[in-house]
């Protein structure tokens, strides 16, 4: 899943003061798993913002409504009535949902309620950890199913590197070294010989350092 | 002063400014540099050395700085944001003022795809504005970007890149504002062909009095050849060549001889414009070119201050 986190709520005044009629639109999937940004946190949203406002004299509306997904253009449809009646749209959903909308209402305010913050897990219960940097190239057959791109902070592919101490990184004691996991799991598959060859350099270019990316399949195209 | 650099003197003095390029090699030749140092120091004030110019692998910039002071050349240290994050910035900025580097221009750098390491992670860590920025606040100051203080000087003449001909065309001269806000003492433009455009640029640029804020070197890139021209006005994005250029280089029987014309007519034209207070010549892989240019465009003998 796409993590979210809602911006601090004194942050989302601020952005969003003057701004008129709002409607603050939560997505139904990843900002909803995330609980930061489905229907119910909208509609929690908006009517903060609307205490907020009258408390500060500003009389004007904040609705709330939520698709089922911000990427993609037919669900943005959807909301057209609804924003059609608003100044400006406070979207809660990740980064591509917020330029979806831009996009397609070229003539509204579009706001991020939230920050994207990376592909991750939903650990347990308010924990969600970073498992995937979206490289365009996937090597988790080399790395024992774990990712080194995602997980290690120099994102060495050689590692571990010297900083490794009883199984933590060394910018943090509580972050793992994603290389001791690597090791410690091909040494129980019995595979650790994998790791003597030397893992060539990585192409950046499909992890976006080609620039902006973007993928077609022809077979799928109308 | 800033950086009494050679290049400061000159242009602070009032007088035209001439500073050309200088392309270091793909290898570890030094005569290479030496050479052209040789070639161009009677005929500009100051050498820009490229900093894996179009992401082409060469010797380093500061590594080319360092050998023309040898040769008596005053250098301007081309420095790309691409390969270098904020610390090594600063640090390769902290080493080129012990070296007696005095001149720096700060450069965002041609994405790493059109070189010979298209795979390669850009860094872009920090951006040229923010670069600038940085730059002035080191000398100015004497603190880093996150605020510490450190002890002695780093006094440089500090440069930044303008592309009148990229667009959109409107935000250019608000992109260049920023640029001397962050501390631009001086620009050097892109290579100029399309004078129209240019004059309509710098009639913008003087309307928000950026010539007086700074110094405006005007880019030239002396053409080879109707393939040189073809390609760079297909090829080079944010380059504008007009179709006339193209003809006129494709017509000529001496195509070299009319690129020379080409580029002293661009420098007469340049001297009726106002706020221009120099120029910069690009001859990529032909600098032997440079004297002949300055000499018949009467820049010489070049001032001493």
């Amino acid at each position: 899943m796409i993590t979210l986190e809602q911006k601090k709520f004194e942050d989302i005044e601020k952005m969003t003061k003057g701004c008129g009629r709002l409607l603050v639109l939560g997505c139904e999937t990843c900002a909803a798993m995330s609980l930061a940004g489905g229907k119910k946190q909208a509609e929690a949203l908006a009517a903060a913002i609307g205490v907020a406002r009258k408390m500060s004299g500003d009389k004007s509306e904040v609705l709330s409504d939520a698709v089922a997904r911000q990427c993609e253009p037919e669900f943005i449809d959807l909301t057209e009535k609804d924003v059609a009646q608003c100044d400006g749209v406070l979207s809660l959903a990740c980064g591509a949902g917020v330029q979806l909308l831009a996009e397609r209402f070229p003539d509204k305010v579009i706001l991020p309620g939230c920050n994207t913050t990376f592909l991750g897990v939903n650990e347990k219960l308010g924990v969600w950890s970073e498992r995937c940097a979206g490289c365009g190239d996937c090597i988790l057959d080399k790395t024992a199913g774990l990712c080194p791109i995602a997980r290690c902070s120099k994102q060495l592919l050689n590692g571990p590197c010297g900083g490794s101490m009883d199984g933590k990184c060394e910018i943090s004691k509580e972050v793992d070294c994603v290389w001791q996991l690597i090791i410690d799991r091909l040494t129980k598959l019995n595979r650790l010989e994998m790791l003597e060859e030397i893992f060539p350099v990585k192409d950046w270019s499909p992890a976006g350092h080609g620039g902006p990316r973007k993928m077609v399949r022809e077979d799928l195209e109308s | 002063m800033k950086s009494g650099s050679n290049l400061e003197r000159i242009l602070e003095s009032g007088q035209f400014a001439v500073t050309a390029e200088c392309g270091p090699p793909k290898g570890p030749a030094p005569t290479v540099v030496k050479r052209k140092g040789d070639i161009l120091k009677f005929c500009c004030d100051a050498l820009n050395v490229t900093d894996n110019q179009t992401a082409i692998v060469r010797m380093s910039s500061m590594s080319g700085c360092v050998l023309l002071k040898e040769v008596g050349v005053e250098p301007v240290l081309q420095m790309v944001v691409r390969d270098r994050n904020r610390l090594a910035l600063q640090g390769d900025l902290i080493g080129a003022a012990a070296l007696g580097i005095r001149n720096v221009l700060c450069l965002s750098g041609d994405h790493q795809r059109f070189g010979n390491h298209p795979t390669a992670k850009g860094v872009y860590d920090i951006d040229s504005v923010q670069f600038l920025q940085m730059v002035k606040t080191m000398r100015d100051e004497h603190q880093f970007i996150n605020g510490e203080e450190f002890s002695g000087d780093t006094p440089f003449f500090i440069g930044a890149a303008a592309n009148p001909f990229a667009d959109p065309f409107a935000f250019r001269v608000t992109r260049l504002a920023k640029k001397v806000k962050a501390g631009a003492d001086f620009i050097q433009t892109q290579g100029i062909f399309d004078m129209a455009k240019f004059v309509e640029w710098m009639t913008m640029v003087r309307d928000r009095g950026l010539d007086e804020k700074t110094h405006i070197l005007a880019g030239l890139i002396p053409i080879k050849s109707v393939g040189m021209a073809r390609y760079m006005r297909n090829n080079v994005s944010g380059l504008s060549v007009p179709q006339a250029i193209v003809e006129r280089m494709g017509d000529a029987k001496d195509p070299k001889e009319e690129g020379v014309q080409i580029c002293l007519e661009t420098i007469e034209q340049l001297k009726e414009v106002d706020g221009i207070h120099g120029v910069h010549i690009m001859a990529v892989a032909w600098e032997d070119i440079v004297p002949r240019i300055v000499e018949e465009a009467g820049l010489m003998p070049r001032p001493i201050v």
